[in-house]
């Protein structure tokens, strides 16, 4: 370990550390790459269509087109994250191949396996993965996930299951920090999880990795809910690009994340955005991502 | 028994208020390890926190987004006073571009401090694909320091009157500068506390 090693799994969760605080912004060309960055985001996720399009589409989705990824590498200096499905070990050989800097094992995209996730110690790239609650969280990072993010339901516009989520996923963490060692066992059990990791939460009161929020983000407002809930940076997809005027939103959503628990700078920057995209209700949808991974 | 809470600004109690500019990255790291010494550092997100403060660390995150959240958070033009009157600062990656006299690969509208006259490329060492770690030489710390380097800049020039306090493959990567010292890599991400006492002891 002395001399020079990369792909490293305290190399990969340092790039999750440095985004702390930020913005990762779902993007499709190169022009809203720009937008992004120019925006304060601290990476961009390259995909061909935002989720709220692969909604209406329908369909296959899989991983975007090498060209289109090479042109938001080529736009931006900050990192570029694309996703692979779930279970789709080649889709993200590929894009390790492309030298992305984070891979998304994402349920936005139609899985390939039903049983098995992708072996992320395989790679030198780091990866991050969904979860709706601390079990599915514990299990992906022990397929080597050096990321969390809470689903949410992507495309929606509608920020009530990243809350479900997050909620979740924090108060059981709160609630193992409170249990005796002999109850560990049953929280393992019950969470279909390793119990070194559950241990480990007890200790730290903490996710071994960074824990970020996915999924129905669309406001300044909503992203400060996310921080304050507990996530260590947002994830905003269809939320920007599908607003009326996303420069400014992007920019707003940036702020509100940094400054989440100052009402005052929370109600300045969200003042006089256009309108958001315009959402869906739960009900009202056919196909649920976040059921997807198991 | 003082009964100020702690953090309240009693600085004649504690010694200098250490302050980590917490607009975004990893700045809840650099507290952890400051903690582990018994140091409490106030996050530092505006103006009024600044003033609080008698030294500052400037920690790794994107450096575009913590440019623009300086300028929008009223915070650059006057933390660019206090480090122009001598605050103590210690910058770690993201933070060690803000403090350089020359950036390449910056985006044109990136401002910093011009603190330390030193030439660094943003990414410099290539993507994440060749973030690494590895075990320095670091002047005046008797063992060696394992360091972790993510999408790091690369320093090309170091100008005279910098120290140079670690080198990798030839390449500096620590460097000091009076008050001003700068890392191209991250001590928050280990346990290792060393680099951080020496800031606080140097105060």
């Amino acid at each position: 370990m002395s001399a020079h090693t990369t792909g490293t799994f305290p190399v990969k969760r340092g790039l999750a550390e440095m985004m702390k605080g930020g913005v990762i912004m779902d993007v499709v060309t190169a022009d809203q790459a720009k937008i992004a960055e120019d925006a304060g985001a601290v990476a961009v996720m390259a995909l061909e269509r935002v989720p709220a399009d692969i909604r209406r589409d329908g369909g296959v989705a899989r991983m975007s087109d090498p060209v289109m990824i090479e042109d938001i590498q080529g736009a931006v200096s900050i990192p570029v994250m694309a996703k692979a499905r779930i279970g789709h070990f080649v889709e993200a050989q590929i894009l390790q191949a492309l030298g992305v800097d984070f891979v998304d094992e994402s349920e936005v995209l139609t899985p390939a396996d039903e049983t098995h996730h992708i072996d992320k110690f395989a790679f030198d790239v780091p990866f991050v993965c969904g979860a709706t609650n601390l079990g599915e969280a514990l299990r992906r990072i022990s397929e080597g996930a050096a990321m969390i993010r809470s689903k949410g339901e992507a495309g929606t516009g509608n920020v009530v299951e990243a809350v479900r989520h997050l909620r979740s996923i924090v108060g059981d963490m709160k609630r193992i920090t409170q249990a005796d060692p002999a109850e560990l066992f049953e929280w393992a059990k019950r969470l279909q999880a390793p119990l070194p990791l559950v241990q480990e939460i007890a200790t730290t009161g903490e996710l071994p990795v960074p824990l970020f929020c996915a999924g129905g983000l669309a406001t300044p407002a909503d992203a400060a809910l996310a921080m304050q809930l507990g996530a260590q940076a947002v994830f905003v997809g269809s939320g920007i690009f599908k607003s009326d005027d996303p420069a400014p939103r992007a920019k707003a959503i940036v702020e509100a994340t940094t400054h989440f628990r100052d009402a005052d700078i929370l109600a300045k920057v969200s003042r006089g955005l256009g309108a958001p995209m315009t959402g869906i209700g739960m009900d009202e949808l056919d196909v649920h991502y976040a059921d997807r991974g198991w | 028994m003082s009964t100020t809470p702690i953090g309240a600004g009693d600085l004649s109690a504690t010694g200098p208020l250490v302050g980590v500019l917490a607009l975004q990255g990893a700045f809840a790291a650099h507290q952890q390890r400051l903690a582990s010494l018994g140091v409490d550092a106030a996050a530092v997100r505006t103006p009024i926190d600044l003033e609080r403060v008698d030294a500052l660390i400037l920690p790794g995150g994107e450096s575009t987004t913590m440019s623009m959240l300086l300028a929008t958070s009223g915070l650059f033009d006057p933390l660019k006073g206090r480090l122009a009157d001598g605050m103590p600062v210690f910058g770690t990656c993201a933070g060690m571009i803000l403090c350089a006299t020359e950036v390449f690969d910056a985006r044109a509208d990136q401002r910093g401090f011009d603190l330390i006259d030193i030439t660094v490329r943003r990414n410099g060492y290539g993507r994440q694909l060749d973030s690494f770690e590895t075990d320095l030489d670091v002047a005046g710390l008797d063992e060696d320091f394992h360091a972790v380097f993510i999408r790091a800049p690369l320093v090309e020039r170091v100008g005279a009157g910098v120290e140079i306090l670690a080198c990798h493959e030839d390449v500096p990567v620590l460097v000091r500068d009076g008050r001003v010292t700068v890392a191209s890599f991250h001590p928050e991400l280990t346990d290792d506390t060393r680099l951080h006492e020496m800031f606080i002891t140097s105060l």
